[in-house]
């Protein structure tokens, strides 16, 4: 394998949901419309937009949950396609969910949660290896060998994402999924377990998919980021970049709206505010998705989507007016 | 006068397991058109101080000690009449999740209408009209029409903007927003707050702002309340909190936030979990967290020092930090005095 090669690759990934609108009718949901990207090995991917933008239905997607609409999506080069690739993949590419408190089954004990991908891939040898893997997994996550017998219940919701990511990890994989895995902690909680993924990453070298709504904790984790807004990639640049100098105008709304943890630079600071809400995708506009709320927008923008292109090195953008923007 | 007076304030919740002291000795005061803000996490008790102004406590919940003075008039103990009338009248609250603060069953517009009719002598006309201004007022495109609307063809931000003008409608003097935009996307949290911030000016009404979002306390508060475990641990002006924190646990919780600067690197979070309210320590409630923790923390729970005219904080680290430089000296009674 070249070393360039990066891990995953996604082409112009689809995702339609059917939904009924009346007896015997029903219209197609572009949850997600055409996406393209690729990770690199070792490399985290911060995938950012408004609720109902398509960002955890990529994850999703990406990982087989929902059986993709139309597009390819490539593992090492390989194409992930029969349900033996998909099998496979699992093992390698995981994801570890938002809510800690609906993701484990209340049912299972510790041990149980986190042995049960071993025994569904058949992994491990054995009661004793078994139970070995198991402390070996928690041990990752900061969890001591008394937790094992507990039941998720008994723990405080950082505890249980530690055990989401530890259930995660239990395959050894190479890429994990992460949807928005801190949102639901309190900001000290959610600071150790940022911290627990970045220890990870290092020592498994792991590939993060980072898709999470908080800019500034993406913009801590990630490498790259790319920002969607209904069901399209509208930018992807390096992190930095995109921070201090994003180029589409909803990329730039957003980051201006986020709330900056300091008194002086928050009073100083120019909000783009955006009116309206974002449209429903069964309604989607035509063009450009964002024109609706673009105080840019022209006529160019109702008529046909802005292509997905490369304006400098690494820093993609679909917008028609960059130039009269920036 | 301070508009609201809040004094030792404690409230507990009596629950099967035992008592849960969810607010313990808090004292804060508001002055009219100031946005105070309380931060914490979870179970810190913010939430149940703002309860507790208005009180609209849980059933198992009471207030059993400490004093709420509104505009000089004591509260607790006022009795439910008078509370009648201040709830809506003098202090409205807007809850966190907009999904759920609104009847399903019934149209914006009754619901608008309702509250309006109870607080003030305005007859349906009136009160018809005044609901439809507030929904100007709060920026909602064509208010005739959505009054006849249900809560479920409203998004995220459009209820919580109706709940923002059920709140206003009878120009309430306080406003207590508690995680008002927590459920709110960004570029939505954007509008209401700059939403809030245009109202809290144009009706000089005074706001509490019950949040864990460091960056909508910065944008917003003048002043700020860092509550942990039910007790305050740090207050004062906004800036003096961001630059100057001087409690242990607000100084933890300014390193836990990424920032541009953190990029890259580690983050310095706080360990362990927050605290169990059943089982809380003699001593300082931050001290099993706490790196620095000293000798007398664990033993004794520091009392509320005035660092300076506008701050105060309840830290041993900071006598610790004047005995080092000399600037408080131990009198041979024992006691610790400032120079």
């Amino acid at each position: 394998m070249s070393e360039n090669r990066p891990l995953i690759e996604v082409k112009d990934l689809k995702e339609y949901f059917n939904i009924n609108t009346g007896m015997f009718r029903s219209k197609p949901l572009k949850a997600v419309d055409g996406v393209s990207f690729a990770i690199k090995k070792g490399e985290t991917l911060g995938l950012v937009g408004e609720s109902g933008c398509g960002k955890t239905t990529v994850g999703r997607t990406l990982l087989h949950l929902y059986k993709p609409t139309g597009g390819e999506i490539r593992y090492n080069g390989k194409l992930i396609k029969t349900n033996a690739d998909i099998k496979e993949f699992r093992k390698k590419a995981t994801m570890v969910f938002q809510d800690p408190y609906s993701s484990l089954n209340p049912r299972m004990t510790v041990s149980d949660i986190i042995g049960e991908p071993l025994d569904v891939h058949k992994l491990v040898k054995g009661k004793k290896e078994r139970q070995e893997r198991i402390l070996e997994l928690m041990g990752y996550v900061g969890l001591n060998s008394e937790h094992a017998a507990r039941y998720a219940h008994e723990f405080s919701g950082g505890q249980r994402q530690r055990i989401g990511i530890a259930r995660s990890l239990a395959v050894n994989p190479d890429f994990i999924v992460c949807d928005e895995p801190v949102s639901a902690l309190d900001v000290s909680i959610q600071a150790q377990v940022i911290n627990m993924f970045d220890e990870l990453q290092e020592k498994l070298g792991l590939t993060y998919l980072f898709i999470a709504h908080d800019l500034l904790v993406v913009r801590h984790i990630s490498d790259r980021i790319a920002v969607m807004y209904l069901g399209r990639m509208v930018e992807l640049a390096p992190a930095a970049e995109i921070y201090d100098r994003p180029l589409h105008p909803y990329s730039k709304s957003l980051l201006s709206a986020v709330p900056v943890p300091d008194p002086k630079v928050a009073r100083a600071n120019k909000r783009i505010v955006l009116t309206g809400d974002i449209p429903s995708p069964l309604n989607a506009p035509s063009g450009c998705p964002f024109r609706t709320r673009c105080q840019y927008a022209c006529d160019k923008c109702a008529e046909s989507m802005p292509p997905f292109e490369e304006v400098s090195t690494g820093h993609f953008v679909a917008c028609h007016c960059l130039a009269e923007i920036n | 006068m301070a508009l609201l007076e809040v004094k030792n304030l404690q409230t507990s919740f009596f629950t099967d397991a035992g008592e849960v002291k969810a607010v313990n000795d808090v004292s804060f005061t508001l002055d009219r058109g100031k946005v105070l803000g309380i931060v914490g996490e979870s179970g810190s008790g913010k939430s149940v101080t703002a309860y507790s102004i208005m009180q609209i406590l849980a059933g198992t919940g009471k207030i059993i000690g400490g004093s709420v003075k509104l505009d000089g008039q004591e509260l607790v103990g006022a009795g439910e009449k008078v509370m009648k009338t201040v709830r809506g009248n003098k202090i409205s609250i807007i809850f966190q999740d907009p999904m759920t603060s609104l009847n399903p069953t019934y149209t914006i517009g009754r619901q608008l209408m309702e509250a309006i009719m109870l607080h003030t002598n305005r007859n349906k006309k009136q009160a018809y009209e005044r609901a439809v201004e507030m929904l100007r007022l709060v920026n909602i495109n064509e208010p005739e029409k959505r009054m006849k609307q249900y809560p479920f063809e409203h998004s995220g931000g459009m209820r919580q903007r109706v709940m923002i003008a059920m709140a206003l409608a009878c120009e309430p003097d306080i406003l207590i927003a508690d995680e008002p935009t927590t459920a709110l996307d960004v570029t939505i949290q954007a509008q209401i707050l700059e939403l809030m911030g245009t109202l809290q000016e144009e009706l000089g009404m005074a706001i509490i702002m019950i949040t864990h979002d460091l960056g909508v306390v910065a944008q917003m508060c003048d002043e700020v309340v860092v509550m942990y475990a039910g007790s305050i641990c740090e207050q004062g002006t906004a800036d003096e909190i961001f630059y100057n924190p001087k409690h242990e646990y607000t100084k933890g919780l300014m390193r836990s936030i990424p920032t541009a600067d953190t990029a890259g690197k580690k983050l310095k979070p706080i360990t362990g979990t927050p605290i169990d309210l059943l089982n809380m320590p003699k001593g300082c409630p931050f001290a099993p967290r706490c790196d620095n923790a000293m000798k007398i923390c664990i033993s004794h729970c520091a009392e509320r020092m005035q660092i300076n005219e506008d701050h105060a904080a309840a830290c041993w680290m900071n006598v610790k930090a004047g005995l080092d430089s000399g600037e408080i000296v131990i009198d041979e009674e024992g006691g610790d005095s400032h120079e």
